[in-house]
């Protein structure tokens, strides 16, 4: 039972947002006891406190290099761009609709938005944001958000994540299909074109939405993607699985 | 009687013969609880602890009040019997609440868990795990798992925040293991607990929105393991750590939010799980202990049906036959057409048979029950309702089983055998326990058998003879369907 998924608790919530983002502003590895259970019902409101298990970017990921990378063993693309997460506050995951989605998604937050390639390093203005695109492989099979977010001090909750990857493959592949997994609602274009919504409050679970059968071209191809979350740990993880249900490996990622 | 009465009066008994066809029933009394943990039987009471602390009391496990007490508030506790005595875990911390995941799993021991026993005296609470503020686990809603088969003692725990858990703990002492790493089993869960069965592990979760009435999307998932620390597989071969997780139970009958599993077993082959739903719509939404039969199918645990009142065929797993009065078998109008010659007349169906057209060839007072082939007459229908204010038992109200259109209930004898009396009078041996098996048929057995104390089911002595017997898992004699047909 968490908190973040407990209705009467919003308000309390929603009071500790601010605390909340504070939190996510790394201040050293200083642990502090939890407190003595409280006698009877919960106990009150936390006081801000620091971070007892600061997050660095290298527990997680690794500087993409120049190099050329491939699948993992499962498939799973693991070289990744990474946008700082933009603000977005939601107090709950549960307003993730079809429609609210639709609006979130294909709100223009900066230019080009829907067709860049950054370079790593590069900034992008949002509002009186400015945020970076970093070039990452992850270590994991997922690609943990939170902790990108977390390691960077940026706010981890009421965020939408970008990311964009680059898939060359040696010859056409066809029927495929994408398969993605996501915390919390998520959307998916390949090469320009939307191909999958993950819609509604949801964990990230492997193989959890498929796109319909598509074709991977010989060449370049670009997969974009857009991940929304109110409160939680944001994540995603993302693969193409043949007709037969195997992980698609006969391709090179590439952030450049 | 005018027309417009008569009318009205037909339209209400068609109405009620469609809610009684379609009610199940809830556990009765105050039944409002979030997170409960396993039940346990102390002293002939059962017993659940839930979220801020206290829980619920039973005497017969339908009839649910407020009363159990805990110490130490919190979320989500869970409970196993060792020995004499009852060990608890629970989480006063993390989860969010106070809004971090700095979390402590606790655990307390008690000799007994009726509070108005002299004996009832928690011991102070040691801690055997916890999380940090902001690492991959959240440690609040326990499971414990005694393993039968080395005696060994497991604590599942986290949330969605982060991985699912478990360590192994000291049976003697309640204490962690000294030196026991944690082993990180799952993600995108809370609310896990473990069971074992049949050589297999199985690590139960809940999945979903918690905790928004009836929006909340709360079920309960399942994954199996042929080691305690996993690898924990669902049934598409799909790791828990990877998100899997094969359904157990879902939103329904008017019910959202499925948590917080809990297993109990009665008998061999007669199995409980325990849970809250979120919100029961009946209740005006409010968060309810639920048990319903927990049935086994190729390895896998799958929520039985909670029973539905209604007019059944009872039927004998044994050979199919189906109960029945042992009335005339009334012939009804009617011939063979030659099938293989054309018929130029209209063709009209026919009518079924009715009490009316046969009650009247049945003696008045009791008559003997058999078990025949089933024709769909009216010696054979059964309607099965609730009757609340005779009490129940662990997950249920007792029935009483009526030839449908009448009171001549089905009956246990002093002499343990089954008879149908004209009128239905409440009496003990009048009232039927129906518990769907861990195979998805069914026990039948009376509240009391006249004379005796002994606990005896409805059994097929033989394809036609129904008796009281004892009952055997291992045997298609003990064993009855339902069916609407």
């Amino acid at each position: 039972m968490s908190i973040f998924h407990h209705k009467k608790w919003l308000i309390l919530g929603l009071s500790l947002l601010t605390g909340i983002y504070a939190e996510a502003q790394q201040t050293g590895a200083v642990t502090n006891r939890a407190p003595n259970p409280t006698p009877g019902m919960m106990p009150g409101p936390r006081q801000p406190q620091p971070i007892q298990t600061p997050t660095y970017l290298a527990d997680y990921f690794v500087p993409a290099t120049k190099d050329v990378s491939v699948p993992d063993e499962k498939g799973f693309i693991r070289r990744w761009m990474l946008l700082e997460p933009i603000s977005k506050p939601n107090r709950s995951n549960t307003v993730f609709t079809d429609s609210y989605l639709k609006q979130a998604f294909d709100t223009l937050y900066f230019k080009n938005q829907f067709t860049v390639f950054p370079k790593d390093g590069e900034k992008v203005k949002v509002g009186k944001q400015k945020l970076t695109w970093h070039a990452l492989d992850s270590k994991l099979y997922n690609v943990k958000l939170y902790r990108f977010a977390a390691a960077l001090k940026k706010p981890v909750y009421g965020v939408l994540f970008w990311a964009v990857t680059i898939i060359d493959c040696p010859e056409d592949i066809e029927n495929v299909r994408l398969s993605a997994g996501s915390n919390s609602a998520s959307k998916w274009w390949l090469n320009g074109e939307e191909v999958l919504l993950l819609s509604g409050d949801r964990r990230m679970v492997v193989d959890d939405c498929l796109s319909r059968r598509l074709t991977l071209k010989k060449g370049r191809n670009i997969l974009r993607g857009v991940v929304i979350n109110g409160p939680g740990m944001s994540d995603f993880c993302v693969r193409f699985l043949n007709e037969n249900g195997t992980p698609v490996k006969n391709m090179t990622i590439s952030n450049q | 009687m005018t027309m417009k009465t008569r009318a009205i009066l037909l339209g209400a008994t068609a109405l009620m013969s469609v809610l009684i066809s379609q009610r199940t029933f809830a556990q009765i009394g105050t039944p409002y609880i979030h997170d409960p943990s396993t039940i346990m039987e102390c002293e002939g009471k059962y017993y659940t602890f839930g979220t801020g602390g206290g829980g619920l009391i039973s005497e017969d496990g339908w009839n649910w009040n407020g009363g159990a007490e805990r110490p130490g508030g919190g979320a989500a506790p869970d409970a196993v019997k060792i020995g004499d005595r009852y060990l608890i875990a629970y989480s006063a911390t993390g989860g969010g609440l106070g809004g971090g995941h700095a979390g402590r799993v606790l655990t307390m021991w008690n000799n007994t868990l009726d509070p108005k026993s002299p004996d009832f005296k928690f011991t102070e609470p040691i801690e055997v795990a916890h999380s940090l503020d902001d690492e991959d686990c959240d440690a609040i809603d326990a499971g414990l798992l005694l393993d039968p088969t080395d005696g060994r003692l497991w604590l599942s725990y986290g949330t969605y925040f982060g991985f699912i858990r478990i360590v192994e703990l000291d049976p003697k002492t309640g204490k962690r293991v000294e030196g026991n790493k944690e082993i990180n089993v799952a993600i995108d869960c809370e609310a896990t607990t473990l069971m074992y069965r049949d050589g297999w592990y199985y690590l139960l979760g809940t999945h979903g929105t918690c905790c928004d009435g009836p929006n909340s999307t709360y079920n309960i998932v399942v994954g199996r393991s042929r080691s305690v620390t996993g690898p924990y597989i669902d049934n598409v071969g799909r790791d828990m750590l990877e998100g899997g997780g094969k359904l157990v139970i879902a939103a329904g009958e008017r019910k959202t939010g499925p948590g917080h599993f809990g297993r109990f077993v009665v008998a061999d082959g007669v199995e409980k799980m325990s849970y809250h739903y979120e919100a029961d719509f009946d209740q005006g939404g409010r968060s309810v202990l639920a048990i319903r039969p927990l049935l086994w199918k190729n390895g896998w645990p799958v929520a039985g049906e909670a029973f539905k009142e209604g007019t059944y065929e009872i039927e004998s797993e044994r050979r199919g036959y189906a109960l029945e009065l042992a009335v005339d078998f009334v012939r009804m109008q009617g011939s063979m057409h030659r099938f293989w010659e054309k018929d130029a007349q209209p063709m009209t169906p026919l009518k079924s048979q009715t009490l009316e057209d046969v009650i009247g060839t049945w003696p008045k007072g009791d008559i003997n029950v058999r078990i025949g082939d089933y024709m769909f007459r009216p010696h054979q229908k059964w309607t099965i309702t609730a009757v609340p204010e005779a009490g129940g038992y662990l997950g249920g109200p007792y029935y009483k089983i009526v030839i449908e259109g009448t009171n001549r209930a089905l009956a246990a004898t002093a002499d343990a055998e089954v008879v149908a009396v004209p009128q239905f009078t409440g009496a003990p041996e009048q009232l039927w326990r129906i518990d769907q098996l861990t195979d998805g048929t069914y026990r039948i057995m009376p509240k009391k058998v006249p004379g005796t104390d002994k606990e005896l089911a409805l059994v097929s002595v033989g394809d036609s003879t129904p008796t009281l017997g004892l009952f055997d898992m291992n045997s298609d004699n003990s064993k009855w369907n339902f069916h609407d047909r």
